[in-house]
């Protein structure tokens, strides 16, 4: 799978998202995600992470074999450069 | 499917630290189970774990029962905290170890 593929899926799952995914064995199967989005504002590690697994569906069980996720408000994101 | 959802919510019960993971502690089978492992090993309380490799049915039933689709699977006092990331991050935090403490401690006092 293309890191750009797991990209559309979570940014068509949550619309106000700004989505980096990186395939960080270079096999097509273990990614690493960074998720940024208004959307997560108020909401715990396990519902942001849900969000994004919902956006990624059925891909998830079958495609993707690791997805590292890091799920920050802009806020937060803000906070960290 | 009723028994294999009993059997999970007697292993959250009864262990305060409750780990789905894939191998075991001493042999896991895959990275984020190891450093799932790992972080609980450096916080030192008991904890326990259950191999869902060896069991298919456990496997898929632990993702349903959680709404949450990968392994490992962490529970403190009967509660999903999250997987490999949550407990990293809760742990970078230094949240975790009080949540960890606070669980272990209370089951002490009873």
């Amino acid at each position: 799978m293309d890191p750009k593929e797991i990209e559309t899926m979570i940014a068509r799952g949550i619309p106000d998202a700004q989505v980096e995914v990186r395939d960080y064995t270079g096999g097509g199967d273990h990614f690493e995600a960074l998720v940024v989005s208004p959307s997560f504002e108020g909401k715990g590690l396990i519902e942001r992470h849900q969000l994004v697994y919902k956006a990624l569906g059925d891909a998830m069980r079958v495609q993707v074999h690791a997805l590292t996720l890091k799920t920050l408000t802009p806020a937060q994101h803000q906070n960290r450069r | 499917m009723a028994g294999i959802i009993e059997k999970i919510e007697a292993a959250v019960k009864e262990n305060k630290i409750m780990i789905f993971m894939k191998g075991n502690r001493s042999f896991p089978q895959c990275g984020f189970s190891a450093a799932t492992v790992a972080i609980f090993d450096e916080i030192g309380e008991p904890y326990a774990t259950a191999d869902v490799l060896s069991d298919p049915e456990l496997r898929d039933a632990i993702k349903q029962y959680s709404n949450w689709p990968t392994i490992p699977q962490v529970y403190i006092d009967g509660k999903f905290v999250g997987g490999c990331d949550i407990i990293r991050e809760l742990h970078e935090s230094g949240e975790l170890e009080p949540m960890v403490k606070a669980a272990v401690g209370a089951s002490a006092q009873q």
